[in-house]
């Protein structure tokens, strides 16, 4: 793998290297293993090197284009960029032009980052292996019979493959996280409402959050700071100044109280693998050898996390995916009356995953069903936050494991919804509750491939969470 | 149901038979954005240029909050009466290509206003059960079919009006006929005119009216099965559907059949109502909690900063000329309506008989007062009523004191205006009722119409000869005493 | 979920959800969702356990309020773009096939 995003930036930015050879070499990197992987939908090759010219002309003149200057960052293919096609890997928006950027876009150019392509994923964000693409799946760099975990795969296979050193995924039920952990990379789920979510296209909206996949917590953290923080267009962005992350990365764990959650290793919840439930034990030891005081907590309800999720998301999303009725953008599959249309074009634009999860979250909103599902889920919710604020009471942080197994190879789940979806039951309660959690890289498994630890933090605390993902990063095996 | 309105059987549409009214109104909001967009609220315009990704439904937009929708939907709220509290906003799920994110941004369990009322001009009031902001739909063409719907070879869809801010205001069933419908409407507008929340122009669809009808015998406690007529465009299109849509439903149940739950469509060229849906194939919204918006829950400070920049309201307004003037509200509606009640208050105030006032108010200054003021009115009331002018007269220096303000004594002195002395119009009286023995039988002896009639004829005969100079009450009074022989 | 209120799903409900959804399913389709479906909903039947007696449902993880902007238009000029992106356009409006019937 390369360079740091930090240790790009700070060249580029000292004027030691260009933008345009920083560029060059990751674009070389695509082009040795991408057909192999299909980490991207498109990669924007022309548009990169113009930036990176641009960038190099402005530090040239004295400028400082900021603290990302120079490095190429790989964004999900459901984040909006003007004029560059975002398809959400899927056939419905096959070359559609936004004609605005994310808010999360504008701020990465302001930091200096350079777009380098739009990364594969599963349709609309719904999956957890990326083999729900309209374009075919991505294949784990680190073992191509391997699936890359989803539905931000293409984002953690590109970091991982080092075609880029950073890239934005989404996350919704773990999307971020799961992926970085089979593909051996940092992922960050925010807080809700920490990151806008303008110009993310939606999937489950009181869910959603779009973070940063990176080689190391440093760099994770430099993305975090600079795409974080309140943004008027969107109306649930909290009003609270990016996170302080990099200047507290050292801190240490020393007198942080932390907590195991037992539901989450196999104590309530199905399929913790035995080598993934050892390397959360060795993390745990870990951070009790740099000061942590960690112990095992009950956090009851998040058993219930999977089920209260399977039915909001599909709910939020059957609403959501409404607007794909081939009226103003992406396919349109003619007909003779304009509702036919509309179906025409729904049932050839959508995968069966996404059908299924809007046939799902219509029947969770229907006449006669509300009270029984999405109403009960949304007080699970409730609930979940109100357990995991109990536990936040006698505890810092809480650990867990980010997915059950390592990667796992293509085609081992697809045919079974349930068993795939059984993979996010250690990353679903955090976006429930609404609360920041990531996975860090922590040793490997059996079979020799990477397993990630999750660190929660409560509502805003991205800070410690992060001075104890530095703390993992360093002890990793 | 609210007090006031229940017991009243007006509007006799059939014999026997009560109609019962509720109406819902969508009113557009006069704010320069849309309700979640920065994208301008503007009727007319080429088409799709007031839009922007958020009103465009494009993936990934979000909906933020428009401040003074909110404000202009609270001063609704407290126009009328209406409980204000916490409010949350909900998705209305459907397909339709002017909606374009296939479902609709409104409030559903938790309304920004709640129950409040509105008082007719005369007096009576009638239940809101709510105002709620909800987002508008734009505006689909119809091609070829000439223009109707079933017809069209395709649609065009301008989405200029999509999110525009409507306020909706759901009346309780206390209407009891086209006229309490009508004027429920036109008391609507005139409140939401009068509160600067709305332009209120019917014709340009600003305001729109959909018309919850049932009918039960006359007596009946139970409410009948109801139809919801869409598509009213004018207040006259709005009597108009009630009647048809009443009597469809007594010939139905006459005839042994039962109303049907159902939206019918008003068809304004046909005079009819014709079905849309049944009850059977209602929509399924799927209404949930709008989770790209967080709730609105206006502080008191706030509601009552609001409340403080309220003009006075139409209902008060009648209200304080009625006192004034000492009539009731409904007599008072016209005064109030034309905007006159100040100038009438003020010049009741200044001494100026109510009567008077009001009558030279609702008949002499439709085209508004000009240049005339409290003071002048008043005085050239007294004038009139002091003999000093005739009707005629007095109506010849208010039209000179709209023109061109001034003092009524000077104007009626220009136009040789001068009280006739009552001696000489007796002598003329006299001389006439000489001359026309036949017309003066028929005043004395005929009955109320001819009587009226023949009162006309002496009265134009005084004028002629008078050149108008005299008063008509006067010569009227004349009339009668000679009649009863004095 | 299966109790008396939430019956089993069935193969009608999930062809009820699809017109709803504006979805055409063929045969075989319906009967593999009808049944993956199911398998979610009974993997929810867990949810039965719980008291939620008194619990407030969440709809915002965040509790934020009153969040307003101002009342001022922004010349946004995406016309040409959203045009040029749209499947099919007449008159600088957007073209569809014919409208059947009103909106509710
Ligand atoms: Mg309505
Ligand atoms: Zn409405």
């Amino acid at each position: 793998m390369s360079a740091s995003a930090a240790a790009i930036a700070a060249d580029v930015r000292a004027g030691t290297r260009t933008a345009r050879a920083v560029v060059e070499e990751h674009l070389a990197a695509i082009d040795a293993r991408e057909d192999e992987i299909h980490a991207f939908n498109l990669v924007t090759a022309d548009a990169a090197l113009a930036r990176a010219d641009d960038l190099d002309r402005r530090i040239a003149a004295g400028e400082d284009p900021g603290p990302l200057a120079g490095v190429p960052v790989a964004l999900k293919d459901n984040i909006c960029t003007r004029g560059v096609p975002t398809t959400c890997s899927s056939r419905i928006l096959d070359a559609w032009r936004p004609p605005y950027d994310a808010t999360v876009v504008e701020r990465l150019g302001a930091a200096g980052a350079v777009a380098i392509g739009k990364t594969n994923c599963d349709e609309f964000a719904m999956g957890s292996s990326t083999e729900n693409s309209a374009f075919g799946p991505t294949r784990n760099p680190l073992d191509t019979s391997r699936v890359p975990g989803g539905s931000s795969g293409g984002s953690a296979a590109a970091v991982a493959a080092g075609f880029a050193p950073l890239a934005l995924g989404s996350d919704t039920g773990g999307s971020i996280r799961q992926p970085a952990a089979l593909c051996g990379t940092v992922g960050v789920k925010p807080t809700y409402g920490r990151v806008s979510r303008y110009g993310l296209v939606a999937f489950g909206s009181s869910l959603d959050q779009i973070g940063p996949l990176a080689a190391s917590v440093t760099d994770a953290a430099l993305v975090l700071e600079a795409i974080g923080g309140h943004d008027p267009r969107d109306s649930t962005s909290i009003p609270e100044p990016s996170p302080d992350l990099t200047g507290v990365l050292g801190g240490g764990v020393d007198g942080l109280r932390i907590g195991i959650i037992d539901e989450l290793m196999g104590e309530g919840v199905e399929g913790i693998a035995a080598d993934v439930k050892a390397r959360v034990e060795e993390a745990a030891a870990a951070l009790s050898a740099a000061g942590a005081a960690v112990e095992h907590v009950s956090v009851p309800s998040t058993v219930y996390g999977l089920s209260a999720y399977y039915l909001v998301a599909p709910a939020e999303a059957s609403s959501n995916l409404a607007r794909f009725d081939g009226v103003r953008f992406g396919l349109r599959v003619d007909a003779d009356t304009a509702a036919a249309m509309n179906t025409a074009t729904r049932t050839a634009g959508f995968g069966d995953e996404v059908k299924r999860r809007i046939m799902l979250g219509t029947y969770a909103l229907s006449a006669g069903y509300y009270d029984a599902y999405y109403g009960k889920s949304q007080k699970v919710r409730t609930l979940i936050q109100e357990d995991f604020g109990r536990a936040y009471e006698t505890y810092d942080l809480l650990l867990s494991p980010t997915a059950p197994t390592t990667a796992f190879p293509l085609g081992d789940k697809t045919g079974d919804p349930m068993l795939m979806y059984l993979n996010d039951v250690c990353t679903i309660p955090s976006n429930l509750a609404g609360h920041p959690s990531m996975s860090v890289p922590f040793g490997t498994g059996d079979d020799g491939l990477p397993i990630g630890v999750q660190v929660l933090a409560p509502a805003l605390d991205e800070a410690t969470m992060f001075r104890a993902a530095a703390v993992l990063e360093e002890a990793a095996p | 149901m609210s007090d006031g309105m229940g017991e009243r059987v007006s509007d006799a549409i059939v014999p026997g038979w009560e109609v019962v009214i509720g109406l819902e109104v969508h009113a557009e909001l006069a704010t320069a954005t849309k309700l979640f967009s920065t994208a301008r609220n503007e009727f007319g315009g080429d088409p799709n240029t007031n839009v922007d990704p958020v009103s465009l439904g494009l993936p990934g937009s979000l909906p933020v909050l428009n401040e003074k929708a909110v404000e202009l939907a609270i001063r609704v709220g407290l126009a009328l009466d209406c409980e204000i509290g916490r409010s949350v906003f909900a998705r209305k799920n459907y397909f339709y290509p002017d909606m374009p994110k296939d479902f609709q941004i409104s409030q559903y369990e938790l309304p920004i206003n709640g129950r409040g009322h509105l008082e007719l001009p005369d007096g009576r009031t009638v239940g809101i059960e709510r105002a709620h902001l909800e987002e508008d739909t734009g505006k689909s063409t119809h091609v070829g079919g000439g223009g109707r719907i079933h017809e069209a070879g395709h649609s065009l869809v301008d989405y200029n009006r999509a999110g525009v801010p409507l306020i909706e205001i759901v009346g309780a069933p206390d209407l009891r006929g086209p006229e309490d419908a009508r004027a429920y409407v036109a008391e609507l507008r005139a409140i939401l005119v009068a509160i600067g929340a709305s332009d209120g122009k019917m014709e340009e669809g600003s305001m729109r009216v959909d018309c919850n009808v049932s009918v039960r015998r006359e007596g009946a406690a139970e409410f009948g099965t109801r139809c919801e007529i869409k598509n009213i465009n004018s207040l006259r299109s709005l009597g108009r559907a009630i009647e048809y849509e009443a009597r469809r439903q007594v010939d139905l149940i006459e005839a042994g059949e039962a109303v049907q739950q159902q939206t019918r469509h008003w068809n304004e060229d046909e005079g009819r109502t014709h079905t849309l849906r049944s009850k059977e194939e209602a929509y399924d919204y799927r209404y949930f909690p709008e989770p790209d918006l967080v709730p609105v829950d206006p502080s008191d400070e706030w509601i009552d900063e609001i409340r403080a920049t309220l003009p006075a309201l139409p209902r008060e307004r009648r209200h304080r000329l009625a006192e004034a003037a000492g009539v009731d509200t409904a007599a008072a509606a016209l005064t109030v309506e034309r905007g006159m009640d100040d100038l009438a208050v003020d010049a009741i105030a200044a001494g100026a008989d109510a009567a008077r006032v009001l009558v030279h108010v609702d008949n002499n200054l439709a085209d508004g007062a000009g240049r005339l003021t409290a003071d002048a009115f008043a005085a050239l009331v007294a004038m009139e009523v002091g003999g000093d002018l005739t009707a005629t007269q007095a109506k010849t220096v208010l039209a000179d004191l709209v023109a061109s303000g001034g003092d009524p004594a000077a104007h009626a002195a220009t136009h040789g205006f001068e009280a006739m002395d009552t001696g000489e119009l007796e002598s003329l009286v006299d001389r006439l009722i000489a001359d026309h023995p036949d017309d003066w039988a028929g005043f004395v002896g005929g009955d109320d119409k001819e009587r009226k009639k023949k009162s006309g004829f002496f009265v134009g005969q005084v004028m002629k000869a008078t050149q108008g100079q005299a008063d008509g009450r006067i010569v009227n009074e004349l009339l009668e005493r000679r009649a009863a022989g004095g | 979920m299966n109790s008396p209120e939430t019956p089993r799903l069935t193969r009608d409900d999930v062809a009820h959800v699809a017109n709803l959804a504006r979805l055409t399913l063929t045969d075989d389709e319906l009967d593999a969702f009808t049944g993956q479906l199911a398998d979610v909903l009974d993997h929810a039947a867990d949810l039965e356990a719980l008291d939620l007696d008194g619990v407030a449902p969440m709809a915002n993880p965040f509790p934020l309020v009153n969040v307003l902007r101002t009342d001022t238009p922004v010349d946004h000029d995406v016309r040409d773009e959203v045009l040029a992106a749209a499947p099919s356009i007449e008159d600088e409006q957007f073209r569809v096939p014919p409208v059947l019937g009103e909106a509710p």
